[in-house]
């Protein structure tokens, strides 16, 4: 058995050594996913497996045999898009765009979260089974992906409007 | 990353049985990869564990069962966790991101290595956990992030972990199996202070395999929180932590557990502070008087002198919050 990614089966490589990240981008040619720090520290390589947000460089993928990955070309492309991408464009939600991938697939992974209703840090009440969709929430809820250009305010904003947040701006910003 | 080869192991039986002296048990590989691709961590087989149960279950007494495999984030949201123990929820919560928490363990939250930079740097740096008898760069160098209670010459480095300082306070038990059979110890028992072995982390042995966690039946921990100061509002290791639980009586309390992170080598139960406690009136000069009884035997080091007064400080406040008591802050 292999891992399924977007949908297709693939092999796994014989080398256990060879992270989920470098299975995606090396050996599958999928570019989307992007290699930041390789540490776990930036959020750029995350990538869903069934459903669930992961950082794939910090994955083996023989750990993955038999699950389900879901990368950014597993989720929209050029013809048609994913609404996420469709509202980064609006919001201006990346310059660079090298961290886009991994806050779109950790935005679609982190909507899921919240509506199950897994707490946050800043959850106020823990006995809470219904999560506000605040913009306090989201973001803390996306602070595992960091933008080095600076495009949070649009991040926030593009994932806002998708999931319905409140989209007006605190007096404080 | 040095080759190895890969195993996944079915029950616990199994996952023993593979464990020789150059394996290493597998959780989600949030740190043991990391380390691996530094070559820090050299294991010849790795024994995925993701297998074992990851199930959470209530015990006869009142307590929770937690399988080793059961990933943070799978505790963190659980009702009973939630409810009976949120200061375990808080804590979880407060560690990582959502993507590590989605894959990290609770076997290999307990058993993950410190962040010390100088354990890192194997290029650069001496360092006694990396490579016994080497010598210290830490305690000598910078050092803001670094132990200030029961250190050692050989080591001042701290454990990372926000939810063991909770699993420290609330009186977890840890089950263990090994080739010898099943045993339990107290999770307060399971880290070391670093003494003149500051490579060993805790007092399992090798091919011992962490099972389950598992939570006593405990009422005040309803009444309960963590609260972990840091140098940005999320994504980033405690400065100072503090798991508190607090029963209070006609304004007498009657019971606390309260447990220290970032500030030693081990997940630190602030028994003094506990006992100073008990019977005090739930006053911020009573919660004064025993934050500095817990911290009077602290050592900081040169970057680090902040953090004595600022875990007091962190102390005052979660049991003034917890006590509904308003707290001024100020100098402990």
């Amino acid at each position: 058995m292999g891992v399924i990614v977007n949908g297709t089966d693939v092999e796994l490589p014989d080398d256990p050594r060879v992270s989920l990240l470098d299975l995606l981008r090396e050996g599958l040619h999928l570019s989307g996913t992007k290699k930041g720090c390789d540490q776990g520290a930036c959020g750029a390589c995350t990538v869903l497996v069934d459903g669930q947000r992961i950082l794939s460089c910090l994955a083996l993928a023989v750990q993955y045999e038999g699950r389900s990955v879901t990368t950014i070309e597993g989720l929209g492309d050029e013809g048609a898009l994913h609404p996420l991408q469709q509202a980064f464009i609006e919001h201006d939600g990346f310059q660079c765009g090298y961290c886009t991938p991994g806050q779109i697939c950790s935005a679609v992974g982190m909507i899921e979260e919240l509506r199950r209703g897994v707490p946050s840090h800043v959850t106020a009440d823990l006995a809470a089974t219904a999560i506000p969709c605040s913009r306090d929430e989201l973001r803390e809820r996306m602070s595992g992906n960091l933008c080095r250009c600076g495009a949070h305010n649009g991040i926030m904003d593009a994932i806002a409007e998708t999931y319905g947040a409140e989209t007006h701006r605190e007096a404080a910003e | 990353m040095t080759p190895f080869s890969y195993v996944r192991a079915a029950d616990a039986d199994a996952a023993v049985r593979h464990s020789g002296a150059d394996a290493k048990y597998l959780g989600g590989g949030t740190n043991l990869v990391d380390l691996m691709r530094e070559t820090i961590e050299r294991p010849g087989t790795l024994v995925d564990v993701t297998g074992l149960s990851a199930g959470i279950t209530e015990t006869d007494g009142g307590g929770l069962l937690i399988g080793a495999a059961v990933r943070n984030t799978a505790l963190a949201e659980h009702g009973l966790v939630r409810r009976r123990y949120p200061m375990l929820a808080r804590a979880i919560v407060a560690g990582a991101s959502p993507q590590i928490r989605n894959m990290a363990t609770v076997a290999g939250n307990i058993l993950q290595r410190t962040r010390c930079a100088y354990f890192y740097d194997r290029a650069g740096s001496r360092c006694n956990k990396r490579q016994p008898g080497r010598g210290c760069d830490a305690i000598d160098g910078f050092n803001r992030m670094h132990a200030i209670l029961g250190a050692s010459p050989s080591c001042v480095a701290t454990h990372p972990s926000d939810m063991c300082v909770a699993l420290a306070a609330l009186d977890a038990t840890v089950h263990v199996s090994s080739a010898d059979g099943e045993r339990r110890l107290p999770f307060a028992d399971l880290h070391r202070l670093p003494g003149d072995a500051p490579d060993l982390d805790t007092v399992l042995l090798p091919g011992d395999l962490i099972t389950a966690v598992e939570l006593p039946p405990l009422a005040l921990a309803e009444r309960s929180t963590y609260r972990k100061v840091r140098d940005r509002s999320s994504y980033a290791f405690a400065l100072v932590s503090v798991a508190a639980a607090l029963s209070v009586e006609n304004g007498t309390v009657t019971d606390v557990r309260l447990a220290l992170g970032g500030v030693a080598h081990k997940p630190w139960r602030a028994s003094k502070a506990e006992q100073a406690l008990r019977g005090q009136p739930a006053t911020e000069a009573a919660f004064r008087v025993a934050a500095a009884a817990e911290l009077a035997a602290a050592e900081p080091l040169r970057d680090n002198t902040f953090k004595v007064e600022l875990a007091q400080r962190t102390i005052v406040a979660v049991l003034g919050e917890l006590a509904g008591v308003e707290v001024t802050g100020g100098g402990a």
